[in-house]
Order: structure tokens, then C-alpha cells, then sequence
């Protein structure tokens, strides 16, 4: 690892400003993912900026929401027993992702900062687009398994790794961000972004922008819910596929779906389709199974990631089944 | 005969390795002297070189360690595994993967288990770190120490100190109620071996002999 200089920031107005006059500096808070790909030397700061003094850890119950600190640790979140009763497939989400270590050090933004997972992406001998705009994308007839089928460009295929992040743009969240031009908010689903001609960029964080928390709005998605995540072990493994699940169901009537699903697209994969149309329908298999082919319309498979256009549909089916029985 | 050979090899292996490693000290040494102006070349002859470079690249960190307090200079990018196993000689915490893969590493700071190895050590600035030395009172083994003994808990047991960690750490976080929720919270910690089965009855034994922690 190529050595750097280290700075502690106690308020995000100081850490805004300090990462404005740097050039290649970045923000660490848990780490899991930064001091990983600067091992690999993908990213190779001078500077890092801890951010881990700053108050920002705080979850807060107020009237009609959450709001969650961009340094809670993904465990504290996970655990916190208000957040199990209120928005619990925010708990189911973040409990399927990583393990227990991993989940006490790495924090709520970083998780939502976290790089993907491709294989050309961390390979410094191999092109990547994200990694070095314009060099090629690997992966596009390459090893796919892992692979996008939803929203990919002809210059990046790779997919967002965050299963927290499916249960939040499902759950309608906020994300509230500081920059050098001041404070903004931007919708969850917005947050994330598809590869388009410029795959170097994750999301619409603007430079120098730090997260400093999230807010989720209260639903009644408390009961019918359900994190289905398919990977190739039982655990801490990333997913091939995941969906995320609300139902709000009354008298055996689904007055209000949420959907979202992982490891298919470059961010967040939110199936409005689907959750129109399961509106005002009565729970079925049958019905199930016309949301999940809804839900597929537009999937593209790249060869090794074939699979994921029958997995896809089959998660769906099964998440909305075991939500609807819950 | 062939344990003679067996030292002979060693012996040779050994002097090898020391002469390249005499290579490149003094090959760097060298380069190090072309490149370097004026001032610094008089300093390298006092070894001023290593204290200025020293002062430059490193951070001061005072870091407590099984109950003994460490006031060090780090450099920003080294490991709080690096740190446990290259400057403070204790090498019961493994290196694995070195990525967080793998949860040999595992160690408690402030009485929770992370992984060492994505740690920075300049970041666990006044933190208490518990590893695997500082488990057992004096000759007394911890209560996971001897139940993973007892239960055959490991085969080549280099994953072993960063299982028995995550163990304590699992029944303390209250994650040890079945087999299931046991395994599920220990799969951070991947055993090459395959002793799975025998690390949730090691774990399962401690957990319902309900002995502090």
C-alpha cells in the first residue's frame, strides 16, 4: 500500500473543508472497503480523512420518521430493537450482508459508498472502465457470473454490492449529504446511478460531497415483509440475487407493495411495475408469478450470468410468498 | 540420513535468505545514497536517513494491548494487524487472507470483534485491544480456549485465535442461541479444515456453562 498522510475531522463542516484544498484525498470511517482497495492499490489516496470523530452516529425516532447518522455502525442499526419493530427489512437487510465483524466496523454511508465487487474492477492488470475511464470493460464477454441484467451500458456491467441499500430504496429513504456549496437532500433512488458512458461514477454525489445521514419515512411494511438473498453459501457471501419485500395486506387484499432488487443493476433495482400492478390484488402464486415476469421486462444476460433471468424471477416469486405467509 | 539432510537444507536455506536479504539492504543503501541530496547523504551516514524518514512517515499512537499500554510511532498505512504481529511481537493474531475474507484476524477493540487486518492502526488511537495472548489468566486457559480443545475445535489451527475470538465475542453479543444462529454469526470465520461441526459444540458447551466471559 502506497503510504498517505492521515488527518482527524471532529465536525462535517471541517471535513468538507479539508478534503476541498486536497486533490486525492479521501474520507475513511469503518473502512472495510477503502482499506481494501487500497491494499489491491485500485485507489491510492495521499491523503485520508477520518471521520470517525464526528458526531454522526445517532439513531433518532422522531415523528413520522427515522434518521439514521452516517457513522451508525451496520450492527447498531441491524440490532437496535426499535428499528427491528419499525423497519424490519431495514434489519433483515443489513443482518444478510458481510459478517458480524464486518458489520460492528463499517458504517451506514460507507456502506452506501461501497465499491462493486467486479473482478476487473479490483484487477489492476485487467481494463475497467470504472477503474480506468475508457481502458475497456473486461467483464462485457469476459467472466460475468456475478453480472448486471438490469440498466448495464456497453461500458460497465458490474453491480452495486449493498444489500442495506435494497431494503432502503424499497423503504422510500433520503439521503441527506454536505458539501462546499452547502447542505442537500436527494432521494435514495436517485442516489445511485446506472453506468451510462461514465461508469467511474457510483452516484450522483457531487465532489467533495460527505453523507451525513439517512431518513426513512414510517409505513406499514412491519409485518409482510421478507430479504431474500441467493448466493453461492449460506452466508457472507455477495448475492447473485436479492429482493426485498413490503406488503401491506389487508383481509387478504395487498393494499401496498414495495420491491427492490440486488445484485442485477448498478444500483438499487426498484420494481415499480410490479408493485403497481400487485395493488388491489388478492394474495395468489398466480399473481405472484405475473409480478416477477412484470418485474423482468427489459433483462439482458451477458452469457455466465444467463442464469439470473430465471433466478431473477423465481427470487421474486419466492420473496413475495414468504412475505405474504409471514 | 535423512533428518541430517533435512538440517543440512535448512541451514542452506537459511544463509540464502540472509545474503538476499543483505543484497537488497545494501542495493537500496546505495540507491538510496545516488539519489538522495546532499544533506540527507551526510545524514545516512549517521543513519539520521532512518529517524528523519521516521519522523516524516509516521504517527504517534498510544494503543493498550491485553492491559499493557504501547506509546508508538506508526505509519499511516499499517495494519493494526501488521502493528500486533510486526512491532509488538505478537503473533498469535493470524494473517489469512489479509482482506477481510477469511476472519483469521479477528481481534477486540474496545470489547468488539473487528477484523485486524482492515483496521489502520493510526485510527485505534487510545483503544483497548484484546487478541488471543491475552485470553488466559496466567497457565489458566479461557473457558473457549478449553473448549475448543476438548472439542476438537481445529485440525491445523491457523484459523483457530481468530475463531476462539469471534466465539467469545458471539455468545457475549447474545448471537448464541442455536446451532443455526451460532453458525450463521461465526461465518466470518472460514476454517479450511472443515471443523465447523466441532467449533458450535465448542461454542454451544462455553455458551451453556454459562461462565463469564
Amino acid at each position: 500500500m502506497k503510504n498517505f498522510q492521515i488527518i482527524r475531522a471532529l465536525s462535517s463542516n471541517s471535513a468538507v473543508s479539508s478534503i476541498a484544498k486536497e486533490s486525492s484525498a479521501a474520507f475513511i470511517a469503518g473502512g472495510t472497503n477503502l482499506v481494501d482497495l487500497m491494499k489491491k492499490n485500485v485507489v491510492a489516496p495521499d491523503k485520508l480523512i477520518d471521520i470517525n470523530g464526528i458526531d454522526l452516529k445517532k439513531i433518532e425516532f422522531l415523528t413520522g420518521k427515522v434518521t439514521i447518522g452516517a457513522l451508525a455502525k451496520n450492527s447498531q442499526v441491524a440490532e437496535d430493537e426499535v428499528i427491528k419493530e419499525k423497519y424490519p427489512l431495514l434489519a433483515l437487510a443489513l443482518a444478510a450482508g458481510a459478517s458480524q465483524q464486518i458489520r460492528h466496523m463499517a458504517t451506514v454511508g460507507g456502506n452506501m459508498l461501497q465499491r462493486t465487487r467486479c473482478s476487473y474492477f479490483y484487477n489492476t492488470d485487467m481494463p475497467c472502465n470504472k477503474r480506468v475511464p475508457k481502458s475497456g470493460c473486461g467483464a462485457i464477454g469476459g467472466s460475468n457470473r456475478m453480472h448486471a441484467i438490469f440498466g448495464a451500458s456497453d461500458s460497465c456491467i458490474a453491480v452495486h454490492p449493498s444489500d442495506m441499500c435494497i431494503a432502503l430504496a424499497a423503504l422510500d429513504a433520503k439521503v441527506f449529504v454536505e458539501g462546499p456549496k452547502g447542505k442537500r437532500e436527494i432521494k435514495f433512488t436517485d442516489f445511485h446511478r446506472l453506468p451510462g458512458n461514465t461508469p467511474e461514477k457510483d452516484n450522483t454525489l457531487e465532489n467533495k460531497e460527505i453523507i451525513t445521514s439517512i431518513e426513512i419515512p414510517n409505513n406499514n411494511f412491519t409485518k409482510n415483509i421478507h430479504y431474500l438473498k441467493v448466493r453461492d453459501r449460506t452466508s457472507y457471501a455477495f448475492a447473485l440475487v436479492s429482493v426485498a419485500v413490503g406488503l401491506d395486506i389487508k383481509n387478504n387484499i395487498i393494499s401496498e407493495a414495495r420491491l427492490a432488487m440486488g445484485g442485477v443493476a448498478h444500483k438499487p433495482w426498484r420494481l415499480l411495475e410490479a408493485e403497481q400492478f400487485l395493488k388491489g390484488k388478492t394474495v395468489s402464486e398466480a399473481t405472484f408469478k405475473q409480478a416477477a415476469t412484470l418485474a423482468m421486462k427489459g433483462a439482458r444476460s451477458f452469457g455466465d450470468n444467463d442464469f439470473k433471468l430465471t433466478l431473477g424471477p423465481n427470487s421474486i416469486t419466492e420473496a413475495l410468498t414468504i412475505a405474504a405467509a409471514k | 540420513m535423512a533428518a541430517k539432510r533435512t538440517i543440512k537444507s535448512k541451514v542452506v536455506e537459511e544463509e540464502s535468505n540472509s545474503s538476499r536479504r543483505d543484497f537488497i539492504k545494501k542495493s537500496s543503501l546505495l540507491t538510496a545514497f545516488a539519489l538522495a541530496p546532499p544533506s540527507f547523504v551526510l545524514a545516512s551516514e549517521n543513519k539520521w536517513d532512518e529517524k528523519i524518514a521516521e519522523y516524516l512517515e509516521t504517527v504517534p499512537l498510544s494503543i493498550e494491548v491485553n492491559g499493557t499500554k504501547h506509546n508508538l510511532n506508526v505509519e499511516p498505512r499499517t495494519t493494526l494487524l501488521d502493528l500486533l504481529r510486526e512491532q509488538l511481537f505478537l503473533t498469535g493474531t493470524k494473517k489469512g487472507c489479509d482482506h477481510g475474507q477469511c476472519g483469521a484476524c479477528t481481534v477486540h477493540v474496545d470489547g468488539v470483534r473487528i477484523l485486524s487486518c482492515l483496521s489502520l492502526a493510526s485510527m485505534q488511537q487510545n483503544a483497548q485491544v484484546t487478541t488471543i495472548e491475552g485470553l488466559s489468566k496466567g497457565k489458566k486457559l479461557h473457558p473457549m480456549q478449553e473448549a475448543f480443545i476438548k472439542n476438537d475445535g481445529f485440525q491445523c489451527g491457523y484459523c483457530t485465535p481468530g475463531q476462539i475470538m469471534s466465539g467469545i465475542a458471539c455468545i457475549k453479543e447474545g448471537h448464541a442461541n442455536s446451532r443455526e444462529e451460532i453458525r450463521e454469526y461465526m461465518s466470518g470465520n472460514i476454517c479450511r479444515c472443515g471443523a465447523y461441526h466441532n467449533i458450535v459444540d465448542a461454542i454451544t458447551e462455553v455458551k451453556e456453562g454459562g461462565k463469564a466471559l
